[in-house]
């Protein structure tokens, strides 16, 4: 087992950091280049949402928590920000808060989609918190059978 | 982010380097808008995303912003040589139904 956490302010100039500490932390895991994009991109949507609308452009902090347990990547990233009120329609693919800002509501369906668990607690004004894990080796193997 | 152009008959080329994400979006979106702007009159726009090393969703709605906006000049869109962690979003968000990938 091990483990980091990060707590960074929720700037979009940390988005770069943020996700390429999670893939050099996945790095023993021995993941292909499409593993780490997967990573990556995941993480980089989970953290663009606490940026964009946990916090809305004020300032706050982002926690990121992995570990690795045996072949699989556990992350955990959240924000204390406004929390989503209507959890089933965020998971909806394309549906966004923001329609006037170009962006593209695909956010969740990404995380879904790059990983191999995803799940997403939140509540409005109570800030949320994403949990996703990717499984490596035999184990992405047999889940991929 | 590098943004480079290139105009070749009816075609305007848009060349984009780096890792496009939340934080270099809004750069990227006023170089790319002013280039379509000064090249409004052409009959196609591609966008090269060959340098692109990363992108995200917010990748997803630029391009389709510039779709958009490509559409009021009434020309086409086209994108190449996206890399294969580009291509998976882009594949998965749909896009390619509106400007499709030469």
């Amino acid at each position: 087992m091990n483990e980091i956490q990060l707590r960074i302010p929720a700037k979009s100039e940390n988005e770069l950091f943020a996700r390429n500490t999670v893939a050099a932390f996945a790095l023993p895991l021995n993941p292909s280049l499409s593993e780490l994009s997967d990573i990556k991109t995941a993480v980089s949507e989970a953290v663009t949402n606490c940026i964009v609308h946990g916090y809305a452009g004020q300032e706050g902090w982002i926690e990121i928590v992995c570990r690795i347990e045996g072949e699989c990547l556990h992350i955990q990233i959240s924000d204390s920000g406004k929390g989503i009120a209507d959890l089933e329609q965020a998971l909806t693919p394309f549906y966004t808060t923001l329609p006037g800002e170009e962006r593209s509501g695909m956010g969740f369906t990404i995380m879904q989609t790059f990983m191999s668990t995803f799940s997403v607690q939140s509540r409005a004004g109570a800030g949320t918190v994403v949990t996703m894990s990717k499984d490596f080796g035999a184990r992405a193997e047999a889940n991929a059978q | 982010m590098k943004i480079q152009e290139n105009r070749n008959g009816e075609n305007l080329y848009i060349y984009l380097t780096g890792e496009l994400d939340e934080h270099s979006v809004c750069a990227v979106r006023e170089q790319t808008d002013r280039l379509i702007d000064e090249n409004a009159g052409l009959s196609r726009a591609v966008f090269n995303l060959a340098g692109i090393k990363f992108m995200d969703s917010t990748g997803i709605g630029f391009l389709i912003g510039r779709y958009k906006k490509l559409q009021k000049y009434g020309m086409t869109m086209y994108l190449e040589n996206p890399n294969a962690g580009a291509d998976k979003i882009l594949a998965l968000s749909g896009v390619y139904s509106l400007m499709p990938k030469l």
